[in-house]
């Protein structure tokens, strides 16, 4: 008896849904393996990193702030990943979203006024969009591929970030920390809407998700972005450029991971070495995960925000590391790449004949 | 300037651009066979705890040097099975190897932070590596001298043996390739092996040799910029030989404007220069239209035998 | 007799996912015979073909060589055994040389030096001309045949496969070929020759095993057959031509083509140079030429995929439409389908309802302020799987999960159905079975019938003699001057398809119009 893939005639519906769930408990299971191997108590560091983070109210608040930015990415970068156009530079862009606004509130500190957040949204956004242009330019313009662009520019935001809040933006009342000033009041938005305990970053996921939805479901651009990855030649002969897609998605995506930018800034209150948290990232494997489809996303960034929180909780209370969470969430990309196969192929199990069997000697 | 001086200069260059040298040699063996494995960084990471962890524990840092290959390898095949045998998108893998990598490397290295190891010093007499002058040629690790044969080495075996004819066919035109019998995927499995092997390597290097005190995420991107090496020496050998050291120069004006702190530029101009140059690099390369050498025709393409 | 057959079949079956591709199929080849393996597309000849070369496993059944049952694991096998293939697709790598290509093809280690000589060797003996040294981006289709056929001859193979080797040679270099073979065979080196195209059939070989749905249908001796009675046997009904009603159009000029020019798109594309001609309503215009001579990328250029330089080098109804794209040519009433399916006329992992609205967003109005009118896209869907027969299951079904042939149904049905002014079409039944080849002709005839100006590009001068009423041939990116088909031999466009490369050979007997 053997296994044998069989391709299906059109990819099956069921499976898309269902091999993200079997990739999340395939890794609970995992888990418990790979930690009882290193010594710890296996079952229940999975417990802490999974399930506490859900059953425990008060980390619901954490979960959710961690969400939020992972979603409002993943958002703009599913789009992309329909296009087969890959921004892996979404921490970049992330980083320039919160530069810009850290940009808009050090020329603001002393003002009030109703438009100095919109303003800090807006310049956040528009510069996410810009730095994700420059990957758009060199692979229209010079055939670079974006991946590898996209990517190198996290690193010199990096040194951006670094040099920023060294130098120029460094809080005079700082105690020499590398550290911008604090936002002021009219700098920032609630840390939580209506008491409510939600962050209004997930409000602006909730929504983000609504409006992708429309528009990759109903709108000639959200078909063209399609049609692309799936047969550039075919879009080109439907009419659609490839080159304008190229543009839009990779600038959509840099906005996108602009704005998150601006709210985890929003959240965090200022700038530090500490602000560029891999975020980015992490974004990818959720558009991954939820399957670039809006509502997939909205869960995937759940539950990837519970790995984070979770993966704090183990560290208190397993005390295993704190890499531990970036480690799982590795295996769950593996896990859901592997799984795709499923989507593709169904497995049959075949008796072996005597003629095959020789056949395949 | 001092004779003292350019041969300091001379030994950091050599130094840093070994590990990029080695890993792009590696890439550049996957990427003839057609495949584009991203998770170099990630297999870097691999070999830098491999090699850091088993050279303190065992304090053997040949057998850490032949644990980080393994491991490299390990990790590779981890990338291969799921693009090979399952089909999985390349670019999101090499991604998924990258983000692995890092997590696997911090999650073993928790217990390493703040641990320093002696560095792998050079084979050759304390006579020659220390010589003033002579350190120059013989003063360096056994990674650099390691990197630049194993460059050559693979530049001959690309162009001049019928197994290098091989790989490269099964890179320009796989389907083509197995109609006439070769075993594509076996072949891909094997040469992405290789590269993660010798990723492994460049990150033992960095671990033992670059910066043998234990801190996280230590290849700080290294692992890309092998990637746009393999890009910018237009697939061939002797180019990535040249491009390497072109890079090990970028970096080593970053050392330098740190430790003298009188640069003109603030040291993090210096240190996103690499990255910048690469990319302005990647555009002039890409934009003359492959008259520099051209990318295997199926480089990140998965192999759908029609039949 | 009594000599056992150098290859026999034995019941082989083989099954892909939802076809049975091969069902119990028998045939034996004898030693130095020209064997024919005739079947439409789809009928199982590939799948068998690679069966005996190793490429693919057989399900169930026997393959005997020279009187012994063997198993053929792999291509390294089948050589070994003496069977040598020469591949419909090449089986070449584009960046490098000739000798390199040739190497590649052969088991142990050889030299360069001692490779080049026996190829020479083998060259001079079958007449067969090649430059060893270049490179395969630069050599004709003809020449890259060559290189397959020399790869093969150099093992000194017992049998020799070909994989409809002719569909991509003029009328002259199949003359050749046919020369190849004949020497060969009477060496006694036995063929197994896969065509679809009866009258070569007829003309080279001593034996046909005949194919369908898989299955052996007939086995004959195509000498003693006509290309109809064995037509007949290959596609199971009668073999029907469409009606076409007047041939000679007074209709206004629809489409115009001045002097268009485009430098190629790529290393291995074709240039266009000064392509001018006129198609008026009614009319059918035939774009005849061997394969790669520059017929993408003149669809590519007429639909809107490459501009011209000058709006004005293409016009439709007076219209210039040179620097649109294809959604602004499409709403002035130009319409196309390009000879790839799936992937250029239509997207696979799409709905049929998303292929309609692919090309006929603008036109039939599911598009409306950006936003998609999906129900409007589904009935139009609807309605052309109706009218053009689509077997499938409705316009949800996707794309790639049709058949080769209900696919171009249903993308023809798709252009067809927005009334354009003016359809330019390539290979319009390419790998189509009989059936639905006449219904597309058909619908062709009915449009043109309805005052639209139509351009067909196809290698298969049998079906443009039959639908046009005037035909060009394009030959290294060039057009030659259009010519009425009545006034218009075989033989004179077997020359003009050949350009100036081919030597004027008095025999082009290879072509046969109906």
């Amino acid at each position: 008896m053997r296994l044998r893939l069989e391709k299906r005639l059109e990819p099956s519906r069921a499976m898309l849904v269902l091999t993200p769930v079997l990739s999340v408990i395939a890794i609970m299971l995992l888990g418990i393996i790979i930690f009882d191997g290193l010594g710890y108590d296996g079952p229940q560091a999975v417990w802490e990193l999974f399930f506490t983070p859900v059953l425990d109210v008060y980390k619901w608040r954490d979960v959710a702030s961690k969400a939020a930015p992972l979603i409002i990415i993943a958002l703009g970068l599913s789009l992309g990943n329909q296009a087969k156009i890959w921004n892996i530079g979404a921490e970049g862009q992330y980083i320039l979203g919160a530069i810009g606004a850290a940009g808009v509130a050090f020329v603001t500190q002393s003002m009030t006024g109703f438009w100095i957040i919109p303003l800090m949204i807006l310049v956040g956004m528009v510069l996410g969009a810009i730095y994700a242009a420059v990957p758009a330019v060199l692979r229209t313009r010079y055939g670079v591929s974006e991946v590898l662009s996209s990517l190198m520019f996290v690193y010199v935001s990096l040194q951006l970030l670094s040099y920023l809040i060294t130098g120029p933006w460094k809080d005079p009342d700082g105690h020499n920390f590398p550290q911008t000033a604090q936002l002021t009041d009219a700098q920032l938005l609630p840390h939580e809407l209506w008491d409510s305990g939600i962050p209004p970053g997930l409000l602006v996921a909730l929504i983000g998700a609504v409006i992708f939805y429309i528009i990759v479901s109903r709108t000639v651009f959200g078909f063209s972005v399609r049609a692309i990855g799936e047969a550039p030649h075919a879009a080109r002969y439907g009419g659609f450029s490839s080159n304008g897609i190229v543009w839009a998605t990779l600038m959509i995506s840099g906005a996108m991971a602009g704005l998150a930018g601006v709210l985890e800034l929003m959240q965090l209150t200022r700038l530090n070495l500490g602000y560029p948290s891999g975020y980015g990232f992490t974004a990818i494997i959720v558009s991954l995960l939820g399957r670039s489809h809006p509502v997939g996303v909205f869960i995937a960034g759940i539950v990837l925000a519970i790995t984070y929180v979770g993966g704090q909780v183990a560290q208190t209370f397993v005390h295993v590391p704190n890499a531990t969470a970036g480690l799982f969430q590795a295996l769950l990309l593996f896990a859901i790449l592997a799984s795709d196969l499923l989507v593709r192929y169904r497995i049959r199990i075949s008796t072996t004949s005597p003629s095959t069997k020789g056949a395949h000697s | 300037m001092t004779m003292t001086f350019i041969i300091d200069a001379l030994v950091t260059v050599i130094g840093i651009t070994t590990p990029i040298l080695l890993a792009a040699s590696g890439e550049l063996v996957v990427e003839k066979s057609g495949v584009i494995n991203l998770g170099v960084e990630g297999m870097m990471l691999v070999g830098t705890i491999a090699g850091f962890a088993v050279t303190f524990e065992t304090g053997n840092p040949w057998l850490g040097i032949l644990v980080a290959t393994l491991a490299g390898a390990a990790a590779a095949t981890i990338f291969a099975v799921l693009v090979l045998s399952l089909g999985a998108n390349q670019v999101a893998t090499g991604l998924a190897l990258t983000i692995f990598g890092i997590g696997l490397s911090s999650l073993i290295g928790s217990n390493y932070v703040g641990i320093a190891i002696d560095p792998l010093e050079s084979p050759f007499p304390d006579a020659l590596a220390n010589d003033s002058f002579w350190r120059v040629i013989f003063g360096h690790s056994p990674f650099v001298y390691f990197a630049i044969l194993l460059v050559l080495a693979i530049g001959w075996f690309i162009n001049k043996t019928r197994a290098g004819l091989v790989l490269r066919a099964v890179g320009e035109n796989d389907l083509s390739a197995h109609s006439i019998g070769y075993p594509v995927i076996a072949i891909r499995y094997a040469a992405v092996a290789f590269g993660g092997a010798i990723a492994g390597i460049a990150g033992a290097d960095f671990s033992m040799v670059i910066s043998p005190l234990w801190a996280e995420q230590m290849t700080a991107g290294r692992g890309w910029i092998a990637l746009a090496l393999v890009v910018f020496a237009g697939w061939r050998a002797g180019r990535l030989l040249a491009g390497a050291y072109f890079f090990g120069v970028l970096m080593a004006l970053e050392l330098y404007a740190k430790a003298s702190g009188h640069a003109i530029f603030p040291s993090q101009f210096w240190a996103a220069m690499p990255y910048l140059i690469a990319v302005i690099v990647l555009a002039l390369i890409s934009s003359r239209d492959g008259k520099d050498g051209k990318a295997p025709a199926c480089l990140g393409k998965p192999f759908i035998p029609n039949g | 007799m009594s000599v056992a057959p150098r290859l026999e079949l034995i019941d082989v079956s083989k099954r892909f996912p939802g076809v049975l591709a091969n069902d119990r199929v028998s045939l034996s080849v004898k030693p130095g015979e020209i064997h024919a393996l005739l079947g439409e597309n789809g009928a199982g000849k590939s799948t068998l073909v690679k069966m005996i070369y190793g490429i693919q496993a057989p399900d169930s059944g026997s393959v005997l060589w020279e009187g012994q049952e063997v198993r053929i694991p792999h291509p390294r096998a089948a050589r070994r055994l003496g069977i040598g293939m020469v591949f419909q697709h090449f089986s070449l790598f584009e960046a490098m040389d000739v000798l390199e290509n040739i190497a590649l093809g052969l088991d142990g280690a050889v030299s360069r030096k001692q490779l080049d000589a026996e190829i020479r060797l083998v060259m001079e003996k079958y007449g067969l001309k090649l430059d060893p040294r270049r490179q395969i981006s630069t050599l004709s289709v003809g020449e890259r045949q060559r290189i397959e056929i020399v790869r093969a001859l150099l093992l000194n193979p017992r049998l020799l496969i070909m994989d409809e080797p002719t569909s991509v040679l003029t009328p002259q270099e199949v003359d050749d070929l046919f020369k190849t073979l004949r020497r060969l065979a009477s060496e006694g080196c036995s063929i197994l020759y896969i065509s679809h195209k009866l009258h070569e059939i007829v003309e080279l070989c001593e034996r046909a095993t005949i194919l369908r749905g898989g299955k052996v249908v007939a086995t004959c001796d195509p000498r003693k057959e006509t290309a109809r009675s064995m037509g007949e046997m290959m596609i199971g009904s009668d073999l029907r031509d469409p009606a076409r009603g007047q041939l000679s159009v007074e209709g206004p000029v629809r489409l115009s083509v001045r002097e268009l020019s485009l430098p190629k798109p790529d290393d291995f594309g074709v240039a266009l140079e000064q392509i001018s001609f006129q198609v008026k309503g009614g009319e059918i215009f035939g774009i005849a030429g061997v394969a790669g001579n520059g017929q993408n990328e003149l669809l590519e250029a007429l639909c809107g995929e490459h501009l011209a330089d000058l709006h004005t080098t293409i016009e439709v109804d007076g219209s210039p439409v040179g620097r649109s794209g294809p959604s602004g040519r499409r709403k002035l009433g130009l319409c196309s389908v390009p000879e790839e399916r799936n992937g250029h006329a239509a997207i696979g992992a799409f709905s049929l309802s998303d292929n309609a609205i692919l090309t006929a967003r603008s036109r039939m109005g599911f598009e409306n302020q950006g936003f998609i009118h999906k129900a409007g896209a589904d009935e139009f869907a609807a309605n052309v799987i109706k009218t053009f027969a689509v077997k499938t299951l409705g316009p949800d079904a996707l794309a790639g999960s049709l058949s080769g042939g209900n696919l171009q149904k249903y993308v023809m049905g798709r252009e067809i159905m927005q009334s354009p002014g003016v359809l330019v079409v390539s290979q319009p039944t390419w790998g189509v079975d009989a059936g639905s080849a006449a219904f597309i002709h058909q619908a062709l005839i009915d449009l043109a019938a309805q005052g639209s100006a139509i351009v067909v590009i196809s290698q298969d001068l049998d079906e443009l003699l039959r639908l046009c009423d005037r035909l060009s041939v394009i030959n290294l990116g060039k057009l030659s001057t259009p010519r009425p088909v009545g006034d218009v031999s075989v033989q004179e466009l077997g020359l003009l398809m050949g350009g100036s490369h081919a030597t004027p050979a008095n025999s082009a007997g290879g072509i046969h119009a109906a």
